[in-house]
């Protein structure tokens, strides 16, 4: 790509990612939430991969790296949800910590949380199938 | 507020025909987009931000991915021969179509209009929601609390799909 698309890209890709990060963190609060969130988070990737290209041999470390990550969000979210069994409740997916004030943003108890681990597991599952389709290309056509 | 989301949907219905029968696919895409962003606009109209956040989102990277397949391939339509088992074909559509909407017509005679829905089930979620989960936002206080089966559901989907999507477009297989 041109310098001008470059250099837009690498300006538009950090304010992007901010973006996704006050769409998660705030999930409880205003409208979004994890599934958004990640979504934006993985749009920032793709940008910067579409507007620099990278050769096939780096993207499959960043695709190892990706598929990982949501490997890990995803079972991360399954133990917080079985971490109410440990702490004696009997109810799957139970609320556990306290709930704070209603409209503050550390409130909601476990809510948080579970939207910034599915944030990371949206994100990491979308960049991977994007990843996934480049390095094909990059492959078949050689 | 109906009016206006039926002039939208006529838009959309209008772009999906284009895309169907486009010569070039590359504007066939561009067809698609209409449909997606069409349908941002009519989640905000319902008063749905959450929805027109994650459609607007999954909308511009799809097309960005399809835009790059048809680049990469053809951008010219497959010509299929018109003969005797396309004509079934379409006789076998077209009536599979009338009988579907014939029970739509009867189907929506039943329905309440539009925003007075009866909310038997809905009305201790809504109105419950920020005393049991003390999240301020509704959908995501139903989606991480009282409906987190679902979410959880949503997740190992996608989660799935990346799994299938690596595995399918492995160039060599593992030893």
């Amino acid at each position: 790509m041109s310098t001008i698309v470059k250099k837009v890209s690498q300006l538009m890709a950090g304010l992007i990612f901010m973006y996704g990060i006050y769409i998660i963190l705030h999930g409880h609060l205003t409208p979004g939430g994890g599934f958004a969130g990640g979504a934006i988070l993985a749009g920032a990737f793709i940008l910067l991969i579409l507007a620099f290209g990278s050769s096939a041999l780096k993207l499959k470390k960043e695709v190892s790296g990706s598929s990982n990550t949501e490997s890990l969000a995803i079972l991360v979210v399954v133990v917080l949800a079985l971490m109410a069994l440990l702490l004696g409740s009997k109810i799957f997916f139970f609320n556990y910590l306290p709930k704070g004030e209603a409209g503050a943003l550390l409130s909601a108890g476990v809510i948080p949380l579970y939207n910034i681990f599915i944030g990371i597991e949206v994100a990491g599952a979308i960049l991977t199938i994007f990843l996934a389709l480049v390095i094909f290309k990059e492959e078949s056509s050689k | 507020m109906e009016l206006s989301i039926s002039i939208i949907l006529g838009f959309m219905i209008i772009g999906a025909i284009y895309a169907l029968h486009a010569k070039d696919l590359l504007s066939a895409v561009i067809a698609m987009g209409i449909v997606g962003y069409g349908l941002v606009i009519c989640f905000l109209l319902l008063k749905a931000p959450d929805l027109a956040i994650v459609q607007i989102v999954v909308e511009t990277i799809t097309l960005v991915i399809m835009v790059a397949v048809v680049l990469d391939s053809t951008r010219e339509e497959l010509e299929v021969p018109f003969d005797r088992r396309s004509l079934l074909n379409r006789i076998a559509g077209f009536i599979i179509f009338a009988g579907l909407f014939y029970f739509f017509l009867l189907a929506i005679q039943s329905l309440d209009p539009l925003g007075m829905h009866t909310m038997r089930m809905a009305d201790p979620y809504v109105h419950g929601a920020v005393e049991h989960t003390g999240s301020v936002n509704l959908v995501t206080g139903v989606l991480f609390d009282f409906r987190a089966y679902d979410t959880l559901g949503e997740a190992v989907i996608l989660y799935t799909a990346a799994l299938g999507v690596l595995t399918l477009l492995r160039m060599k297989g593992k030893k």
